[in-house]
């Protein structure tokens, strides 16, 4: 069973309508990479999956259930967490803060537990002296890795990244994407990443999704994006992106 | 002139000094049962306000724009008539803290509302999408990064609600403005004016300056920490 199913969405703001059914199944332990240009509805397609966008028609499917806004909370608490493009930590609440507020208030850990699960995600994203810091203290790289490791520690078997290193100055991209593959080889974790950065898509991706104007103009391996795409307007974005 | 500051004068305050305490007392519990009643539908307004569902929206705005469009004593003498001509008179001070703190109420609310818009809508997002609940949500993530936004209009507000329980005067209330005045007018008491207004004020900046200054320290230690924060950052 595939572990998230988008079915037939559409997505309208006011009269735009940004997502033009667009259906797409992602399945357990995938490592997905959606690509496209900007404003094709990539981050409006990942959002849909935790509902931060209700789909204005259409069903989002997680693990077989479908998502509504009843149970959304529920779904996401369990199956899914969120790396954003502006990594979204609390700034009021410390880095261990960050990490254990989730799991102690939703997922019933006891701080103890939840602390030494915060640790040792620190440690995954070499961040463990940074633990008593608040995040306006850290630099961007450093405050996704903590966004990273937020989402960790929460334990859901589905990660979203949305555009995780578009909002990162150049010498701290790599720092993320790093993280970002250890995490790729872990199996059981099922990603969904936007993102421009091509190398990252060309190393771990096992299908690249290519959006364009709210539609999915054409998916496959990386190697079939990377060699002989079918679209001409894949062929036309990959020569511009890739330097 | 002579006779405004004269010993007599001081000597009459000094005599009913239990008149002022009394207004001083009851001034306080007016204002103190305000505040928490004004903190109270400031909150559940100003999450209304700020909230998606339009029609809790509209109910936050219609109470606000009637509150904040009329006058506080109107509104404090339409509650103990209306009360009063039902039959279901509930005392001076009661009423009093009930239309002080739907008075306030309005203005805490629209310092709520503030508050909470003034927080990035990738906070709200972040805590959506780990799961919480609205009130989860508000209450360990939203709230406390409005504290260094809200706190110095709140303060503001409680110590404006302070002053406001003068208003008493006109429904024959017992807070200190009114005590003061019937003093300063009584046949046995009557005439020791300046003493005696001199007393009141300082009562009431007893009440307020305090609240005033504790609002500036926790704000400068809020900025500070913020600095502090920067200057990490930059090292």
């Amino acid at each position: 069973m595939a572990m998230i199913k988008l079915e037939n969405i559409n997505k309208n703001f006011g009269d735009l309508h940004v997502l033009k059914n667009v259906n797409l199944e992602v399945q357990e332990g995938e490592k997905l990479v959606i690509i496209g240009p900007s404003g094709s509805g990539k981050s409006t397609t990942v959002r849909c999956m935790n509902f931060l966008e209700v789909p204005t028609s259409g069903r989002v499917l997680i693990d077989g259930q479908e998502m509504t806004e009843k149970n959304q909370r529920r779904i996401v608490r369990e199956k899914i967490s969120m790396v954003f493009q502006q990594f979204n930590l609390y700034p009021h609440l410390t880095v261990l803060r960050n990490l254990t507020l989730a799991p102690t208030k939703l997922h019933g850990m006891s701080e103890q537990e939840a602390e030494d699960l915060a640790y040792h995600y620190l440690d995954v994203v070499g961040l463990r002296d940074k633990a008593h810091v608040y995040p306006p203290a850290l630099s961007g790289g450093q405050q996704q890795r903590i966004a990273i490791a937020r989402a960790l520690c929460c334990k859901t078997p589905i990660i979203l990244f949305d555009e995780p290193t578009s909002a990162l100055d150049p010498e701290t991209i790599q720092e993320v994407l790093d993280v970002m593959v250890r995490l790729a080889h872990e199996n059981n974790i099922t990603m969904v990443v936007v993102t421009h950065e091509m190398g990252f898509a060309r190393q771990v991706a096992d299908r690249i999704v290519f959006m364009e104007d709210g539609r999915i103009i054409e998916e496959g391996t990386p190697e079939h994006f990377f060699t002989s795409p079918d679209s001409p307007r894949v062929k036309e974005f990959l020569g511009k992106i890739i330097r | 002139m002579s006779g405004l500051f004269s010993a007599a004068s001081w000597e009459t305050v000094w005599k009913y000094r239990s008149t002022f305490l009394l207004g001083f007392g009851n001034t306080l519990l007016t204002a103190a049962l305000g505040i928490l009643l004004a903190l109270a539908l400031g909150a559940v307004f100003g999450l209304m306000a700020a909230g998606d569902k339009p029609v809790l929206r509209a109910v936050a705005r219609v109470y606000v724009e009637f509150i904040q469009n009329t006058p506080v004593l109107l509104q404090l003498c339409f509650i103990y008539y209306a009360l009063a001509f039902s039959g279901h008179s509930i005392g001076i001070i009661p009423t009093g803290i009930i239309a002080l703190g739907i008075y306030h109420g309005a203005y805490m609310s629209e310092v709520f509302r503030a508050g909470i818009e003034a927080v990035p809508k990738g906070q709200f997002e972040a805590a959506r999408s780990q799961g919480f609940t609205y009130f989860e949500e508000m209450w360990y993530i939203i709230l406390p990064q409005t504290i260094k936004i809200i706190l110095p209009p709140m303060v503001n507000q409680i110590v404006n609600l302070m002053k406001n329980t003068s208003c008493l005067y006109l429904i024959g209330g017992s807070d200190l403005i009114s005590l003061t005045y019937s003093f300063v007018t009584g046949a046995t008491t009557g005439g020791a004016y300046a003493p005696a207004y001199l007393v009141c004020g300082a009562l009431f900046f007893l009440m307020c300056y305090p609240l005033s200054r504790l609002a500036g320290s926790w704000e400068k230690q809020l900025k500070r920490r913020e600095a502090m924060t920067a200057a990490v950052r930059t090292k």
